[in-house]
């Protein structure tokens, strides 16, 4: 098996805690029982938090119910960057791992001096130290001896993973009662003292610029406090939130815009993307020690369009100025990355700004989150110390946010004689997949492309394929093919704005290389699963690929109008591990009854929640396969409501069955963005299974499969 | 203003607001309620449903007038941490949530289906709460987790 090697000497502190040091910005232990933990990661939906306390509380010995976990907040957090990229068990979880272990020495150390006894006489159980004679102590009662104002030193070790309580045990995720009971738990729910409500107004025509504002109307509306302008931002504040929202309707009838700038031609995206100025990048090339000959080549290319992260809460976001400085409460990925942004905008230095984590509704990368943070700040200038409260509209979510790129894929594949695969081309069209805050000498959030004197637009770029890549993500096939050429060309305009969404390129990427080689496979008429496992040389790849196909039963009879289809993926290429199965039933529309699904996410903290978040990305990419697709016309994006962006409901969702594949001795990774690529190409190929036609631009609907169906014919 | 009169979680309430307004404005602003979310405003999402009467509604495409001398239920009437419905227990059990926004809407639609039909197929669950979209892909355990409570209320 080629397993990870284990941590190379000399020790080194992960990279979380090396970053942030300091043992007290980690752990606080106060004499009342309890243990407040502040990891830099948020709760985005995905239970990490839980994961978290997991963690601690193991290395601590101490129960998971003295475990406080604080909110991330630049006054007295570690900087952790953003959580995203599934990474938060990978980083976070490494570093309090490591702080809580040292952090437990520390202890057991003043414990021994004070009882008088050799500290490996010492025994912990839920944070009650005690060693032979019945001599004891506890956490609690040595909380304000002992001073955690240190940094952290490499070389503790944590626990071996055999004495873990708590870890790949599934528990119940702490913030789950409130949920339910409907207790304000988000921010959206949250009222500060003397709060004001603020709404922005923007054009619905791309980028159009505020020519003129007549305000008479909205002044006129009850409880308006202040009208905002600088340039073309502009927006109301107001006593109570519905006068907030007449004020700014108001303000919209009294607006002139200038043109919008004009949008590709949505039906054509793959000449649009070609078409565009790019920077074009070798990703990856390998070339064949003895190149066998080519008898013949085949090119296929697939698009996706753009996605929109369409959460099921618009974006919210608080803010107060307390003389020149501010203080703002957000559901952002970053909090420090949200600080230095404003921090540029506001032309302030960054202790002047707070910038503060609060919870709101699932997020899939980078949305208005951030943007709607910067529309508090600036319309709170005008609230005289009082904090407002910002929340943006459906339709404001639906087009304002930054979109997941559209992709055009184009892949070449070389035959010889006997039909193997003997050279591999790969290229890729796209947008950036990343223009997140908080990482450039600009700033990426909306309202600072919009005042008067403007901030230039971000263009999106990719992160380095050593940090998983973007457009190129998943890019480099795990297949063991002879030799292959990776090319990815971003645009370096960008009309339709773009960020990071789930999986960033690898959704697409995924599903045209996966799509590609069934298409190979079936021409061959090798089966689709043993074709793949012929090509891999990674043994935990081929596991993956075996449980789904065994739970499966792959692979199942025919029968009219049903298909099953298989995808594969290793998130990232150093991540996750998940092979789905799809069963697509072929009537008026296509319906997916039921995914199979396996997954490798290395050790398992908490078993139930990767499960849970397997679950939930393999219904949503179901989502993103079947219906979704940004819409728009030449001047703006039209699909601004649940109608014109519809997603998966209740009755369409199908069967999920995920198979884990446990692993104690690797280092975990994340789980939430593992089963998007490998379920979009089992769709496809399940449709191709069922009706043999090859849909190759997502989504799949009735139209692309009749277009489709009119290209092979 | 006109006062209009409805019973809000089995009490009597009394609100002197714009009739037209909707009951959604009212509950999160006026009452500060803020259990039932606000996803669209537009009675596409479900994340605002609470029950009038028997049905479980948007209470953002409803107006304060309609409610008038109606029962109302929101999450917050549904039940309590010292006493929470089968239906809170079940969704916990299951952890039937990821990120729990959508949640509160959908344990209204599935609380109002359960008045109507104690033992409601997997089907008829996800009839009704078709209505109530999720972002987070979390419908299974849901449907499992409305199951279970009308099972666990079927045995009393
Ligand atoms: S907010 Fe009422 S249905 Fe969406
Ligand atoms: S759990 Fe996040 S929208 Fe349903």
């Amino acid at each position: 098996m080629n397993q990870q090697a284990p941590d190379p000497s000399p020790p080194k502190l992960p990279v979380s805690l090396a970053a942030n040091p300091r043992l007290s910005s980690w752990l606080k232990f106060s004499s009342d029982g309890q243990v407040a933990v502040s990891p830099g990661k948020v709760e985005i939906g995905q239970g990490i938090v839980t994961a978290l306390a997991q963690i601690a509380a193991d290395e601590l010995d101490i129960d998971l119910s003295r475990v406080q976990m604080v909110r991330a907040s630049t006054t007295a957090s570690p900087n952790e960057g953003v959580t995203s990229g599934s990474l938060s068990i990978q980083q976070s979880g490494r570093a309090l791992r490591h702080a809580c272990a040292e952090v437990r020495r520390i202890f057991l150390q003043q414990a021994a001096e004070r009882l008088g006894v050799g500290v490996d006489a010492l025994d912990v159980e839920d944070g009650t130290i005690s060693g032979p004679g019945n001599v004891r102590t506890s956490y609690w009662e040595l909380a304000d001896d002992v001073s955690l104002d240190r940094d952290a030193t490499p070389g503790v070790t944590p626990k071996a993973v055999t004495s873990r309580t708590l870890a790949g045990h599934s528990v119940q995720r702490v913030d789950i009662p409130d949920k339910v009971l409907g207790r304000p738990r988000f921010i959206h729910d949250q009222a500060l003292p003397g709060m004001l409500h603020g709404r922005v107004l923007r054009p619905e025509d791309a980028r159009a610029r505020l020519l003129e504002l007549r305000e008479d109307g909205a002044r006129a509306v009850a409880g308006l406090v202040a009208i905002v302008r600088d340039g073309s931002f502009t927006g109301v504040v107001s006593e109570t939130e519905p006068g907030a929202e007449l004020a700014v309707q108001a303000l919209r009838k009294g607006a002139t815009w200038s043109d919008g700038d004009l949008l590709p031609d949505e039906g054509d995206l793959p000449s649009f993307l070609k078409s565009q100025p790019a920077e074009s990048t070798i990703i990856d090339k390998k070339t064949a020690t003895s190149p066998g000959a080519a008898a013949r080549t085949i090119r296929r290319q697939y698009t996706r369009p753009y996605i929109a992260h369409a959460s099921i809460a618009p974006s919210c976001a608080m803010a107060q100025w307390e003389g020149d400085r501010i203080h703002v409460w957000t559901h952002s990925q970053g909090v420090y990355l949200l600080r230095a942004d404003l921090a540029l905008v506001l032309k302030l230095p960054v202790e002047n700004i707070t910038v503060e984590h609060m919870e709101g509704a699932g997020c899939y990368g980078h949305n208005a989150a951030d943007d709607v943070a910067l529309d508090a700040v600036l319309l709170a200038k005008a609230a005289g110390g009082r904090p407002v409260r910002v929340q943006w509209s459906r339709q404001g979510e639906m087009s304002d946010a930054p979109f997941g790129a559209a992709m055009a894929i184009e892949i070449e594949a070389d035959l010889d004689a006997q039909g193997e695969i003997v050279g591999w081309r790969h290229a890729i069209w796209s947008n950036g997949h990343a223009a997140r805050p908080g990482r450039a000498a600009q700033p990426a959030l909306l309202a600072g492309f919009e005042l008067a004197n403007p901030f230039p637009r971000m263009i999106s770029t990719n992160p380095p394929q050593a940090n998983g890549g973007g457009g190129d993500r998943n890019s480099i096939p795990l297949y063991d093919f002879p030799s292959w050429q990776i090319e990815s060309h971003r645009l370096t305009t960008m009309p339709i704005r773009t960020s990071a969404l789930r999986t960033l390129g690898a959704q697409g990427n995924v599903f045209a290389i996966e799509s590609f080689i069934d298409e190979l496979a079936a021409e061959r008429g090798e089966d689709p699963v043993a074709f793949r496992l012929r090509h891999l040389r990674d043994e935990r790849a081929k596991d993956v690929i075996r449980a789904a196909a065994t739970r499966a039963r792959w692979k199942p009879e025919k029968q009219p109008g049903i298909g099953h289809g298989i995808g594969f993926a290793r998130y990232k290429n150093t991540g996750a591990y998940c092979a789905a199965i799809a069963e697509i039933e072929s009537a008026e529309e296509i319906s997916v009854r039921k995914l199979t699904l396996a997954v490798d996410v290395g050790e398992t903290i908490n078993p139930d929640g990767v499960i849970n978040q397997i679950e939930g990305g393999a219904i949503q990419a179901t989502s993103w396969v079947l219906k979704e697709r940004v819409r728009f016309d030449h001047r703006r994006i039209t699909s601004t409501n649940w109608t014109e962006y519809p997603i998966l409901r209740f009755s369409e969702v199908p069967d999920v069955e995920v198979e884990i594949i446990q692993r104690p001795d690797i280092d975990p990774v994340g789980a939430g963005e593992a089963a998007h690529g490998p379920v979009t190409a089992a769709i496809a190929n399940a449709v191709f299974d069922a009706l043999g036609v090859r849909v190759r631009h997502l989504p799949v609907t009735r139209d692309s499969i009749i277009a489709a169906m009119e290209l092979t014919s | 203003m006109p006062t209009v009169r409805f019973h809000l979680n089995g009490a009597e309430t009394e609100i002197e607001a714009d009739p037209d307004r909707s009951l959604l404005d009212i509950l999160r602003g006026q009452i500060g309620m803020t259990g039932p979310h606000f996803g669209c405003g537009a009675g596409e999402c479900g994340a605002c449903n609470v029950i009038i009467g028997d049905h479980a509604v948007p209470a953002c495409d409803t107006p304060l007038w309609s409610v008038a001398g109606k029962d109302v239920t929101t999450i917050e009437g549904l039940g309590t941490i010292e006493r929470p419905h089968p239906l809170q227990r079940a969704f916990i059990t299951e952890q039937a949530l990821q990120c729990g926004y959508c949640v509160s809407g959908i344990l209204m639609s599935a609380a109002a289906l359960l008045k109507r039909n104690s033992s409601p197929t997997s089907r008829e669950v996800k009839e009704a709460l078709d209505r109530n979209l999720c972002r987070c892909g979390s419908h299974n355990r849901m449907v499992r987790a409305v199951l279970r409570a009308a099972e666990e209320m079927a045995a009393g």
